[in-house]
């Protein structure tokens, strides 16, 4: 009867958990259903190869099992690590500058047991810095305490830019305006400093820009100059998703990935082959559903206990929607190509491990919520 | 609190600060949604309005067309003996886009398979005309040895491929070398004449004989293969295919054996032999001496090799048979005869006194007999069997050369006989106004007297002596030479008829002229007297003949000449022209032996050869 036993006590366990969950089923079930569509298109995109699916499904098991683990951890905790998070991760991305790996980028550690890029880190440490920073001060932030959120910002980011690593820098530095923009700087001095970075633009043009950053913009500006050079990624994702049309080509119908027309088609332009065989249909379904995660993390930051809480969730959600803007927008040709990846669909560990260890944190802000509202 | 410092500010309104908030955070996702809203404009605009022209770029992107190369039509001998063949051989070649840096690459290939400067210069040819993604052939006819050894390294040479492909052979080698001609890679020169969409897929042409002249019903029509290619232009399936049509067999006129006793009978010697049956015109044996083996051109001569052949003392690719001019010397006299007869000028019992010497009235110059103090009293029977050049001077000079061009045109002297291969010259029919033209000079009486036996300006290439001599053998019934019988669509299809051929003027004389010139030319090789009777023995058949002998040292004054002491290319060229059997020939043939001694000595045992390889079905060795 030790079946029986067991079964009943698994039983009770399931009733227990969906009676008080801890997460927001909604939200969760978006981001399951997002993780499985990109499996789904993993294995089209990687000319069926069931190992490079098992690999990914393995990453992702992992990262729901950190998000289910954060869940538990009340964000009072959160809150109290996070100055030390935060150094720690600079002096990660310090020591990455020293001992960094990778190719022609100075982005992993290799710590013997795991490799890593600490750069990850910072996509969460930055956003919990910036709300640990304004949480016990009075709203809406001053001159001085932006100026202090600045630093908090650029130190992280310049790291992560001298990497270089412009896609997972724009990532971070995002976060971090997110929050400031959360905590209700005014509009007017939103607009001045968006004034003052077009402004910047010109000036990092022509000074901190690498060569193969300013050739990424040329190019995206006018692909058709080097169609089998520089222009090749930005024109054949194009072709991919137009082929697609309104129905898709249906799933393992890409042409442009199985023959290897599309470069990088399991990882920063996978999104391209879904595209190609989903069609705009697809697009929109996938697109409304990442629309729906975002909401659904703003209405749980709304509801957040205390104000560290919810900028933290709140900077979380619209980062999320940095990852599909300028992904969806490189695939497109609407945005120069940039390695940041399309959340839960591309290929590759850590970006979906440290995104689902954010919507973890989602989760415990949700769990620890202001009841009666 | 706990963490870094102490609130400064104990003032903090909670509750305008979560409204702060939600206002924030409700514009927050306004501005999110406005902007995905935006995203998904560009998928409609991409997806939706330019659907059709992203669709039509991954198409093109992935399917390409690959053009197959037709097989080439197959040449036979008239009894189904195989001249040109196509059999499979192996080459190497080369995609530029997927091998990536070329120099370095042929660099690397250079240590595993032998490629030439010849070769590399090919290739870098074939590289600027052909379309991206296309194989360049870099080698042909790869050995056993190689293609092994290729496929040990191959993993080191992405983007090259050893192909079997079908390669021109020639079982017969060098016996038919100047009449079917050869095939060779296609070069810039031949690109001008070519329709280059024929060719897309193949490499090589026609380049002399009959395979240049009909390169048209040889080639085929190429087929087009939809190939789906990756990105790498590796072609992974076929979608669709129009196969090539393979180009038309040719059934040649040529008799394989005749022509192999012919080459025999040449026995190494320069010169040139044609062998027309006299009742159709086809041409029986064509063989131009020395020869080449026409398969060192297939898959690329060396340019040293060639240089050689090209240049070599005796200019082994030069077609004799038809493109060599000689002077006919006294081949021509059996047609001075027949003028004589047919423009009532003699009649065939007609004499001449031959004294050996020949003046015209009123001049000091002197022509004369090949024998010293003359033949005596000649008939036209006599004339022709002893060769008396007296009978031929006093001939031409009463004709007049007026008279005689025009006689001479009809039996297709002074034009191309319209034989079907590329480039027949016109040689040279002496006349008034064709001396004004070349010369710009006025006709001299003289130049009519050696005309009269084959000297002076004349210029005739075998191929028009046989040609002459067959019409004179089918009493005036001019016959087209030519060599295609038929033509086939496939080894099962029936033989398709030829063009018809253009019908030939008809020379009209009365039979008993015809005879009369007949019976000189058997008197050659039958009679006592015949210049050629030592050649005319124990032949079963009768053979009607005329030797020549064309002078290369014009003898001055009295010198007399003498063989032994003259080098070999200033002697006499000899040339023999004869027909069988007599009575109803089914051979005429015409035999130039460059640097012979005379014409009956040299030439016409070779000749005599011809003849019963043809008609007695055994080659017999020429008699020393």
């Amino acid at each position: 009867m030790i079946d029986f036993d067991l079964m009943a006590r698994l039983e009770r366990g399931l009733a227990r958990w969906l009676k008080r969950p801890r997460v927001d089923l909604a939200l969760l079930a978006a981001l399951l259903a997002v993780a499985a569509t990109g499996l789904v298109v993993l294995y089209s995109a990687s000319a069926e190869a069931p190992s490079q699916v098992l690999n990914q499904g393995l990453r992702l098991m992992l990262g729901f099992v950190v998000l289910f683990l954060f869940a538990r951890i009340p964000p009072t905790v959160f809150r109290t690590w996070t100055p030390w998070f935060y150094g720690f991760t600079v002096l990660l991305l310090v020591a990455v500058q020293v001992f960094g790996e990778g190719r022609g980028a100075h982005r992993w550690l290799d710590l013997q047991v795991v490799r890593f890029q600490p750069s990850e880190f910072a996509k969460l440490a930055l956003p919990m810095m910036v709300a640990w920073y304004l949480h016990d001060r009075p709203l809406q932030p001053s001159w001085r305490d932006l100026a202090t959120c600045a630093l908090i910002l650029a130190i992280p980011a310049a790291l992560i830019v001298k990497q270089p690593d412009l896609g997972t820098a724009l990532l971070v530095a995002a976060s971090g305006a997110f929050v400031i923009f959360l905590a209700g700087l005014s509009w007017l001095r939103i607009l001045l400093l968006v004034a003052s970075a077009v402004a910047v633009v010109p000036l990092w043009w022509q000074f901190i820009a690498h060569e193969y950053q300013r050739n990424r913009v040329r190019m995206f500006l006018n692909p058709e100059a080097d169609p089998l050079g520089n222009g090749w990624n930005i024109i054949q994702s194009q072709i991919a998703v137009g082929s697609g049309g309104v129905s898709g080509k249906g799933w393992l119908g890409s042409t442009q990935a199985r023959l290897d027309f599309l470069p990088e088609h399991t990882t920063d332009f996978i999104f391209a082959v879904f595209s190609e065989e989903f069609g705009l249909i697809g697009v929109v379904a996938i697109i409304v559903a990442y629309l729906f995660i975002i909401g659904r993390g703003l209405w749980i930051a709304a509801g957040a206990r205390d104000t560290y809480s919810r900028l933290l969730a709140g900077s979380i959600s619209m980062t999320f929607f940095v990852y599909v803007m300028v992904n969806g927008g490189m695939i497109a040709g609407l945005m120069p190509v940039v390695g940041v990846p399309m959340p839960l669909i591309s290929y590759g560990g850590t970006s979906a491990v440290s995104l689902l260890a954010g919507f973890g944190i989602l989760m415990s802000i949700h769990a620890h919520r202001l009841r009666g509202r | 609190m706990i963490g870094f410092g102490p609130g400064r500010r104990a003032v903090k309104d909670a509750a305008q600060e979560a409204n702060l908030f939600r206002v924030r955070a409700a514009a927050g996702f306004l501005i999110i949604a406005l902007c995905l809203m935006v995203l998904i404009g560009r998928y409609v605009w991409l997806q939706v309005l330019r659907h059709d022209e992203f669709s039509g770029r991954a198409d093109e992107n992935r399917i390409k067309l690959r053009p197959l190369p037709p097989s080439r039509g197959l040449i036979y001998d008239r009894n189904g003996v195989l001249l040109a063949e196509n059999i499979l051989d192996y080459r190497l070649e080369l995609v530029p886009e997927q091998v990536g840096d070329v120099d370095a690459t042929l660099q690397r290939l250079g240590q595993v398979i032998a490629i030439s400067a010849d070769d590399r210069e090919q290739f870098e040819t074939l590289r600027k005309v052909k379309r991206r993604f296309h194989n360049i052939p870099l080698r042909y006819a790869l050995e056993e040895s190689e293609v092994a050894r290729f496929a040990l390294e191959r993993h080191r040479f992405p983007g090259v491929e050893v192909v079997p492909y079908l390669t021109r052979y020639y079982p017969q080698g060098a016996d038919f070398a100047h009449v079917i001609g050869y095939v060779s890679r296609i070069d810039s020169e031949d690109r001008e004449r070519m329709e280059d969409a024929r060719y897309s897929a193949t490499t090589h042409i026609g380049k002399t004989g009959i395979e240049r002249h009909y390169e048209n019903q040889l080639l085929g029509d190429v087929g087009y293969e939809r190939v789906e290619t990756n990105a790498e232009g590796r072609a992974l399936r076929v979608l669709g295919r129009v196969p090539s049509k393979p180009g038309r067999h040719l059934r040649l006129s040529l008799d394989a054996k005749l022509q192999r006793a012919t080459v025999a009978a040449f026995a190494g010697r320069a010169g040139a032999a044609v062998a027309i049956d006299p009742r159709n015109g086809e041409v029986l044996a064509m063989v131009s001496q020395p020869a080449f083996d026409p398969n060192l051109f297939v898959n690329g001569i060396s340019r040293r090799d060639y240089a050689a052949l090209l240049h070599g003392e005796q200019r082994p690719l030069y077609n004799r048979a038809v493109l060599g001019g000689y002077e006919p010397g006294s081949t021509i006299k059996p047609f001075i005869g027949f003028m004589g007869l047919r423009l009532g000028v003699r009649t065939a019992t007609d004499t001449v006194w031959s004294s050996g010497e020949y003046r015209l009235p009123g001049q000091n110059a002197v022509w004369r007999d090949w024998k010293k103090g003359g033949h005596g009293r000649v008939d036209l029977r006599e004339a022709l069997a002893q060769s008396v050049n007296t009978y031929f001077y006093g001939l031409a000079v009463e004709v007049g050369i007026d008279r005689l061009e025009p006689e001479m045109r009809a039996f297709g002297f002074g034009a191309p006989t319209g034989l079907d291969l590329t480039g027949e010259p016109t040689g040279v029919l002496p006349s008034r106004s064709w001396k004004q033209q070349r010369l710009g000079k006025t006709w001299y009486p003289g130049e009519t007297v050696i005309a009269g036996i084959g000297q002076g300006y004349w210029v005739v290439t075998p191929v028009q002596l046989a040609h002459a001599l067959a019409t004179l053998a089918a009493h005036g019934a001019a016959q087209q030479p030519h060599l295609l019988l038929s033509m086939q669509t496939g080894i099962d299809a029936p033989p398709e008829a030829i063009p018809a051929l253009p019908p030939q003027p008809r020379i009209e004389a009365p039979d008993a002229v015809w005879d009369a010139v007949r019976e000189g030319m058997e008197a050659v090789m039958h009679s006592p007297t015949g210049t050629a009777r030592a050649f005319g023995v124990g032949a079963p058949y009768r053979i009607a003949g005329k030797s020549g002998t064309a002078q290369r040292a014009r003898r001055r004054g009295n010198q007399e000449y003498n063989e032994s002491t003259t080098p070999e290319h200033l002697r006499h060229q000899a040339l023999f022209v004869a027909f069988a059997p007599a009575q109803a020939p089914t051979i005429a043939v015409a035999v130039v032996i460059e640097h012979g001694s005379s014409g009956s000595k040299a030439a016409a045992p070779v000749a005599r050869a011809i003849l019963d390889a043809h008609l007695l079905g055994a080659a017999r060795e020429p008699a020393p």
